[in-house]
């Protein structure tokens, strides 16, 4: 059993978790992710490492509610606990010194992208953050980036992730020297990243979420074609080149449950929903019970 | 009273719940022997001086003895002598391939049907759990010693390890990766052939000898072997199983839809997806289901797709049937269900659709060539006979590599060309001091019972290794 000592809305469907795991705490590093089980009926389910902290024995994720399992998380309050968290789990990145590095994240790619910049920095590099959200409403720690970065910018905007590719394509044409990209949030940006840097052939690294299952190598479930081979996520990976990466063969994957994951979440109780709503705080009338 | 009688060469059958009824539920399918049919079933035993069943047993059980303990009607003493040897009987008894073991080497085996033993193994551990309270035993075990051993891994081959080593003296404890105890017996072996309740009470035996078990723990993440034998452990025995799912390696193979058996089993048994939406992890079956391979798992997941909904169920294998390394009452209950043979079949790639599922196989004909060096004859491509056959779902069991990760975070540790850990049969040592191993990451792809005679011979030689 894990407890939860801090949740925070960060904006709206963007849960904070800070956890009590102090063995995985001790060991985690950037790049690396763990698995959680919410409850004895729950699935297994990988989620990024969006900080920790040795000392505390703690652990901090960020999330966004997709589905059952990410609502039953995201159900549970201040001082109640998740059932089993596994980690650190993945490979973790190999940091070295690049010279100017573009960070570009989103939405749940915003806390892991901190660690990693937090690592960069300290082998020297100079970091130019960039950090996308669909709209003010949904634009989070984009201070904590500031603070971090050497040059951080916010790329906001209701047509959606393809704005930022946009903004990478433009600031690399500009003449901008970059050594180095790293993009870590949703698939599509990280997508759409990886194509725009591919033009200017700088080595862009993203951060793959498949869907797993055990998330050590046992079954298989988080395969990934990069540069035409076949990878495990959990254990290879996972992070990845993203000029190698196919793309469409990941998305497919990734949505092969939506049916499933639609009809267990419409079949949870509304009770619950009721309690998500309470811990989130929301007006009512955006609550989702109303829309029950 | 003279033992003088006529022999019976037949056994008394095992009751089995019936194909049509079972192949649409989860419960299990062989439904074990009464008290009377295990008494007749032993009574057959003829007690032989030569005993060869013990020489046929991996883990060195004393069959004769428990044997005439069933035949008197003595169960507690059954159950006494059964577990002074193994310390997970109600599991052997269920999924030990007896007829190449103990039943092989029975004196009546030459004559006709061999005893029963697995059977009579099974009732014998049923016994004692439905009778927990008059069974309760004192367990032997030695002076508790100050060395404390570390084991990765709660299949088979760790429990029985640190069942045996915490019966020596030793401090054990077990590191487990996933949320609950037992291994290849929680996610690989399906409820129907071993109910996860009896994994979890010969489990809970093993905990009540004093082994204490970490659950959640990736060793080579959360800790390397070596910081385990830094911090506290005086030897390590490694354990963590079969590894990595092997797929076909032919196009279109990450098409959704095509599930590793590793995958299929896991999310079935482990996940419980044949309780979904009660329980959150959801599985795919369609109507008509391919297994590729034709081992113990290949009909594990032919019955479980069955059992999930499956209309048709097939199972594609490159050689013939002889060659299936299949036990065969498993290929039999299989077969009894509905599970159609597609045998000297090959695939050469999947299909998709614009979603990115599986929807087609396409298959070629194989005929037998000369023998290999494992002396089966070798498949090759019949020229011409290709076809497609459409599909919902394709299930890749065609065994497993080693895991990499405790591989890849452990100095010293020499591994063979195939990425398993360099190993001495005979005590489990490995390459590297402190530490040995045993089951799957040792041998590759084996048997439960082979893994638990492994974990027996590293506990003898790791308690060896301290009194020296």
């Amino acid at each position: 059993m894990y407890k939860i000592v801090k949740r925070e809305v960060l904006v709206p469907n963007m849960i904070y978790m800070k956890v009590e795991a102090p063995d995985i705490a001790q060991k985690a590093k950037p790049g690396q992710f763990i698995i959680l089980r919410v409850d004895e009926f729950g699935e297994r389910f990988p989620m990024s490492l969006a900080g920790w902290d040795k000392n505390e024995g703690t652990l901090e994720i960020s999330f966004q509610i997709m589905g059952k399992s990410t609502m039953k998380l995201a159900a549970l309050g201040e001082g109640e606990h998740v059932l089993d968290v596994v980690g650190p789990l993945g490979k973790s990145t190999e940091i070295d010194y690049y010279g100017n590095v573009l960070c570009v994240c989103g939405s749940f790619g915003v806390g892991p992208m901190i660690t990693m910049i937090r690592a960069l920095k300290e082998k020297g590099n100079k970091i130019v953050s960039v950090i996308e959200a669909e709209s003010e409403a949904f634009l989070f720690w984009e201070d904590k980036l500031k603070e971090i970065s050497d040059e951080a910018h916010v790329v906001v905007g209701d047509r959606g992730v393809g704005q930022v590719s946009e903004f990478v394509r433009e600031y690399l044409k500009a003449g901008n020297k970059i050594d180095r990209v790293f993009a870590f949030g949703r698939v599509f940006m990280m997508m759409e990243c990886s194509k725009a840097t591919k033009a200017f052939e700088v080595k862009t690294i993203v951060s793959l979420t498949p869907i797993m299952v055990d998330g050590t190598g046992m079954c298989g479930c988080c395969r990934v074609s990069v540069g035409g081979e076949t990878k495990f996520t959990c254990v290879d990976g996972p992070e990845f080149d993203g000029h190698l990466v196919d793309w469409e063969l990941l998305i497919k994957r990734k949505q092969a449950y939506l049916k499933e994951e639609a009809r267990a979440f419409n079949l949870w109780e509304p009770d619950n929903l009721r309690k998500v709503a309470e811990l989130s705080k929301l007006p009512k009338r955006l609550s989702l019970v109303e829309n029950e | 009273m003279s033992e003088k009688k006529k022999l019976n060469l037949n056994r008394v059958p095992i009751p089995k719940q019936a194909p049509e009824e079972r192949r649409s539920n989860f419960n299990e399918v062989a439904l074990g022997y009464t008290e009377e049919q295990a008494i007749e079933e032993a009574s057959r035993c003829i007690q032989c001086k030569k005993s060869n069943c013990k020489d046929g047993c991996p883990v060195g059980v004393d069959i004769p003895e428990f044997i005439k303990a069933v035949r008197d009607g003595d169960m507690p003493e059954a159950v006494r002598i059964l577990k002074s040897k193994n310390s997970l009987p109600g599991i052997c008894g269920r999924v030990c391939p007896q007829e190449t073991q103990c039943e092989m080497t029975c004196s009546l085996a030459k004559k006709g049907a061999p005893i029963a033993i697995g059977r009579l193994e099974r009732y014998v551990a049923d016994w004692e759990r439905a009778h927990s309270e008059i069974s309760k035993q004192q367990i032997e075990r030695a002076t508790p010693n100050r060395k404390k051993v570390a084991v990765v891994g709660s299949g088979p081959a760790g429990l029985t390890c640190a069942a045996d080593l915490v019966k020596l003296g030793y401090g054990v404890t077990i590191f487990e990766a996933l949320h609950i105890a037992g291994g290849v017996l929680m996610y690989g072996i399906p409820e129907f052939r071993l109910p996860k309740h009896i994994v979890q009470t010969e489990v809970n035996y093993v905990k009540s000898l004093g082994v204490e078990i970490k659950l959640d723990q990736v060793i080579g993440r959360i800790a390397t072997v070596d910081e385990l034998l830094e911090n506290g452990y005086d030897a390590a025995f490694l354990a963590p199983g079969a590894g990595a799912p092997m797929f076909l390696n032919i196009p279109g193979e990450n098409l959704s839809g095509i599930y590793s058996a590793n995958e299929f089993l896991t999310r079935t048994n482990l996940m419980k997806a044949y309780l979904f939406p009660e329980y959150d992890t959801p599985i795919k079956v369609g109507k008509r289901v391919a297994v590729f391979g034709g081992g113990n798992v290949a009909m594990d997941a032919s019955r479980c797709a069955l059992r999930l909904g499956a209309e048709e169920v097939y199972i594609i294998y490159r050689r013939s049937r002889t060659e299936m390394p299949a036990r065969l009452e498993e290929r039999g209950n299989a077969e009894e269900e509905g599970v159609i043979f597609k045998l000297q079949t090959n695939p050469s790639r999947f299909l998709g659709d614009e979603e990115g599922r599986v929807r087609a196989v396409e298959l070629y004909e194989m005929e037998l060539g000369e023998p290999d060096e494992s002396g089966r004859r070798r498949p090759i491509r019949k020229p011409g006979s290709e076809f497609i056959m459409e599909l919902d779902i394709a299930i890749p069991a065609l065994g497993t590599r080693p895991n990499p990760i405790i591989p890849s975070t452990t100095k010293g540790l020499e591994l063979t060309k195939w990425g398993t850990i360099v190993t001495d049969e005979a005590t489990g040592r490995t390459s590297k001091e402190r530490v040995w191993c045993g089951g799957d990451m040792a041998t590759g792809a084996a048997t439960v019972i082979s893994a638990m005679g492994a974990g027996k011979r590293a506990a003898a030689d790791i308690d060896e290794s301290f009194k020296a």
